[in-house]
Formats: structure tokens, sequence, C-alpha cells
């Protein structure tokens, strides 16, 4: 089984890299953009667990290693199709 | 006393931060790599600059893993002098050594140039040879160095007087200029609570000889050779120690 964890700053981080794309995009002409915020894509493949392990490794993963819980946040998927 | 520098793949001023300290302070100096167990007998760790793991994921995000990290994170418990330089200051906050996080610099560049720091707290192990607000003239070279910490976190920092050096200009003011890469109120390099354990961003090493075009990072190891040989091994309560000399 597949998941898809996507990690991101914060709401009260300020994210440069997004504020630099949104920019970008104005410049282009896309005035209908308001805000972009760039984060992290993770697909992890956790052969042979369950669904309920996966429901309690995924979170901790996350927490610990993928995500820095003072400036980040994470929200994760089960990856559909397989 | 013995100095240790952690080499991990990645790290790149292990050998300036040995030089440093063998050749030009004429301390012992043994390089730890960062499989190892055994921090043979160091009474201080300094953690260099470089990019451990190439950064990957986050600065020192996998470096905090290494198995001799996890021998610094007890030494550092039982009040071991700790000092992260750069990448190595990273590694502390990954770790959790140190309170907050970094983030990319502001304006989106890796910044190597010389700054200027003012001494918020001369009464640490690190700072001792040095006076409070003189300003030390160092470079930095990084791209995560722009440093975060929630509002509470803010706040006990100050209260604590956990801040012990801040960007500034040649004057010593703290100008939003001077504060290159957008750091939180300025900051340079923090202490933990219990004081044994600091970082900062600047490269005291590569400020230490005339011929480097500075020598105002050797201060900080002469405070910590100054601190460690009065007051005799470091593995006991920094707590004590920090009395003793707060007086």
């Amino acid at each position: 089984m597949r998941v898809r964890i996507l990690v991101s700053f914060k709401d009260s981080v300020l994210d440069p890299q997004g504020q630099t794309v949104k920019n970008a995009l104005h410049t282009m002409g896309y005035d209908a953009v308001k805000d972009v915020r760039q984060g992290k894509v993770f697909e992890i493949d956790l052969a042979g667990a369950t669904k309920k392990e996966a429901e309690r490794l995924v979170p901790e993963i996350a927490r610990r290693v993928l995500a820095n819980p003072i400036i980040e946040k994470f929200e994760w998927d089960f990856l559909k199709g397989e | 006393m013995k100095f240790g520098v952690v080499r991990f793949p990645g790290s790149n001023c292990d050998f300036d931060t040995v030089h440093a300290l063998r050749d030009v302070l004429k301390r012992k100096t043994v390089i730890l790599w960062h499989k190892d167990h055994d921090l043979q007998g160091v009474d201080c760790v300094v953690l260099p600059g470089g990019f451990a793991y190439g950064d990957y994921l986050r600065a020192g995000a996998i470096a905090r893993f290494s198995p001799l990290m996890q021998e610094v994170q007890a030494f550092a418990r039982d009040g071991g002098r700790v000092l992260g330089i750069c990448n190595g200051f990273q590694i502390l906050l990954e770790l959790g050594l140190l309170p907050g996080a970094m983030l990319r610099n502001k304006d989106l560049k890796f910044l190597c140039q010389h700054v200027h720091i003012r001494v918020e707290n001369e009464r640490t192990d690190f700072t001792r040879a040095l006076r409070k607000g003189q300003v030390l003239r160092i470079p930095i070279a990084h791209f995560d160095g722009n440093y975060y910490a929630p509002p509470r976190v803010l706040r006990e920092l100050e209260r604590n007087r956990q801040v012990v050096f801040r960007y500034c200009d040649a004057e010593g003011r703290l100008t939003e200029a001077a504060n290159v890469n957008g750091s939180m109120a300025n900051i340079a390099g923090i202490r933990n609570k219990d004081g044994n354990v600091v970082g900062l961003m600047p490269h005291p090493e590569r400020a230490s000889e005339r011929i480097l075009g500075s020598v105002d990072g050797r201060a900080i190891f002469e405070s910590l050779i100054l601190s460690l040989e009065r007051s005799g091994p470091a593995r006991r309560p920094a707590a004590r120690t920090r009395a003793r000399h707060d007086r």
C-alpha cells in the first residue's frame, strides 16, 4: 500500500519561495492568483502494512522525520488505484 | 583539554575547525566520525559547518540520527559543552538541543560574506573572553540561516538571556539591513537554558588568524578553553558552573 504525504509551512510561517512564485505569476498576468504556498511531497511504499498500521506509522514518520513540527505541517492520504 | 570535531558525510569546515583549535589555539583536537559511538573523552564537542548528508530533506534533519549524535545528546544532557557552527547549529536545532528552526534566507540567496555580530550575553562559557556589546566581524556562509521560533519560545529566549549573538552593523546597532538573512530579533546565535550548548551561524574558525582578515572568532574558542581549563572536566552539571561565574 502506498501513501502520499504533503509537507508545507504552517500558515504562521512566512514562505518566501511561495511568495516569489506568486510574484512571478502576477508579473505574467495571472491576477486571479491570490496566494501560493510551496511544499514537499513524499510517496511512501508501505509494503506489507495493514491499513491500520499505516494509520499509526505515517503520522509518526511525518512528525519525526519528514516535517519539522516547529515550522511545518503535514497531511496525508492513501494512494488510490493500486 | 581536548576538543572533538564531528565529521559527517558532507562536512566541509571540519579541517578548518581542527586547524583553528589544534594549530592556532594549540589544544589537543580529534576528529569524531559520525558513525562511531565513542566521544574519545573529549571535553568539548564541536559540530562544524558544511552540508551534512547534502542538507537533504532539511539542513541537519538526517545528521541528527547519526549514532554519534545520540552520544552527543547524552553528553550535552550531562552538562558537556557543545558548540554548533552553521550546519552544526542547524543540526542542534533539529536535534532539539536548542529551540527554534531555520528557514531559507529572506532573499532566497546563499550568503557568503563578513557580517558583524554583537555579544548579547558575555556570561557564558562560550563568551567569557568577550565584553557585553562587543562587536565581532566574522564571516557567514549559508542558505538556511533565517532563525525562526514561535512567539512563546522567542519570549522565553529573551527572558532567560539565551540570545548570545545578534546581527548588527559595524557600530553595534541592530538594523534591518544588518540582519542579512532575516532572522527573528536579529538572532545569530543562542544557547540552551543550562548554558552548555551554543549554536551560531557565523564561522569563528574562519576568523581566527590575521591572514584571514579577522581574529574576532578566536575569542569564542578562547572562552571555551578558559572555562574548561579553569573549572576541570566537562562532565558535571553545567548549572553549577554557571552559578559560579555568574556571581
